[in-house]
């Protein structure tokens, strides 16, 4: 089972594409571009749709999506945790 | 890929998928008289909506043209417009003429609702019987025009539903099709994509234009980071933290392949085939009723949390990889993509499979949302009125 997607080999979160992600749990990552599959595990439960980190980041450090700037970091996020508006904003408007 | 359809040919050469018998109110005082005919005359179609009075400039051109781009829509057989008075009726009326559809047009002042609709409703039976004889015709795939617009996204919107649209478009575009995208403040963060994407200068300069322009009313008018309102709570919900993050999940609509041909304003026609960006908001049905204003007679929407939007006049095609949201709000979806999430299907297929959806839908199908009663029709301001 895919438990989460990453649309770039370089992006710093990934989307849970599945419902009861728990913390603890091991999952299976599917990069989209490159058909290829990583492991990783969470450290907290995250709702379907919702990133979980795939690295650790510090405040200031830019979030990478789909390759790209998504963002930067207003919390520290440790690898494994869930990645969203608690810890990231908007770096326009 | 098939390429033939069945669609009505109408006076004008262009062709619909619909055979819809409108009756059009001019401002918001006309809506009642509008929907009394619709309910005297069983089939026709009433499009009320809440604007056209004390209007002025840009904002009430933008009126007429929405107005006048919906009764020219190819899927409209003809046309019965209402207004209070006979002025901005004749207007209305005036703007589709050119069309060669059967059209006219009954003001309220002097005659009173009564008549009004005793005399409409007579107009509105005779072109509806007309129209009921106007037989599909065999149609060539490139003159079916396709708008696309997402809504109540999330991430699975910009991994799973957006991508198929753009899989779709770029198949489209290269055998010569009409496209649209837009929804200009939800390109922001992916905006040098768009740019980069650009047919030549001229278009990107013409695109960035647009784009600061609408930055600007945004900076203008913000009292926040826009959280909540963009992205939306249901996006937030769904997931999506940012507008950059948004944005670069919406663009994934125009695909891979298909170039920016070209910059629309808002309910603007294209003048040529290819990818057209119109300048629009990104509110769905506001959108989606700009697209048809402009001329288009299908609508990719996909969407993630479940946006449940529908148009009188333009077909919306759902498409959804949102394995949740399909199984929830299952009555809304007409493409369930959610296999691509886990490798079931590729996007190739995900493509084919919005397409073949097309295709039934040009072919008469109805749309989850036609059969569900959605008719957003849903004006664009652009300020306040006199």
């Amino acid at each position: 089972m895919i438990h989460c997607v990453l649309h770039d080999p370089e992006d710093s979160v990934a989307v849970v594409v599945v419902e009861g992600v728990k913390s603890g749990q091991s999952l299976t990552g599917l990069i989209l571009d490159e058909d290829r599959t990583i492991t990783l595990s969470c450290t907290q439960d995250i709702p379907l749709g919702h990133k979980v980190a795939l690295v650790d980041m510090a405040i200031g450090d830019t979030v990478i999506k789909y390759g790209v700037d998504i963002g930067k970091v207003v919390a520290p996020i440790k690898a494994g945790q869930h990645a969203h508006v608690h810890n990231i904003k908007t770096k326009r408007w | 890929m098939q390429t033939r359809f069945s669609g009505y040919r109408r006076e004008n050469d262009r062709v619909g998928v619909r055979n819809h018998v409108v009756i059009l109110p001019v401002d918001d005082l006309s809506n009642a008289a509008a929907e009394a005919v619709a309910h005297n005359v069983k089939g026709t179609l009433a499009i009320p909506h809440p604007y056209g009075r004390l209007q002025f400039g840009a904002d009430l051109d933008l009126h007429f043209r929405t107005l006048i781009g919906a009764g020219c829509n190819p899927n409209v057989a003809a046309v019965v417009v209402i207004g209070i008075e006979e002025g901005w009726t004749r207007r209305v009326v005036d703007g589709i003429a050119p069309t060669g559809k059967p059209v006219t047009g009954f003001g309220i002042e002097l005659h009173g609702d009564h008549d009004t609709i005793m005399r409409a409703s007579k107009a509105a039976r005779e072109y509806l019987q007309w129209a009921s004889e106007k037989q599909r015709v065999d149609c060539d795939l490139n003159e079916l025009w396709v708008s696309c617009k997402c809504g109540e996204s999330d991430t699975t919107s910009g991994c799973g539903s957006n991508p198929t649209v753009g899989n779709a478009f770029d198949k489209l575009y290269a055998i010569g099709s009409t496209l649209v995208f837009g929804e200009t403040t939800e390109l922001t963060g992916g905006e040098q994509i768009v740019a980069a994407r650009c047919r030549d200068d001229k278009v990107r300069t013409e695109f960035m234009r647009v784009f600061d322009r609408y930055q600007e009313v945004i900076n203008r008018h913000k009292t926040s980071d826009l959280s909540d309102s963009q992205p939306t709570k249901g996006n937030i919900a769904g997931g999506l933290t940012t507008i950059e993050e948004k944005a670069l999940g919406n663009i994934q609509k125009i695909g891979r392949k298909c170039i920016v041909d070209g910059v629309l304003d808002k309910a603007e026609m294209p003048t040529h085939a290819g990818l057209w960006f119109m300048d629009s908001s990104s509110a769905a049905a506001e959108m989606v009723t700009l697209c048809a204003a402009a001329g288009f007679v299908v609508h990719f929407f996909p969407t993630g949390q479940g946006n449940v939007i529908g148009n009188p006049i333009l077909p919306v095609i759902k498409v959804c990889a949102n394995p949740r949201t399909v199984r929830t709000m299952s009555e809304h979806i007409d493409v369930d993509t959610s296999g691509l999430l886990q490798r079931e299907i590729t996007m190739d297929q995900a493509g084919d499979k919005l397409l073949d959806m097309m295709f039934r839908t040009a072919n008469g199908r109805l749309t989850a949302a036609e059969a569900l009663g959605h008719r957003e029709f849903v004006l664009t301001r652009l300020y306040e009125s006199a």
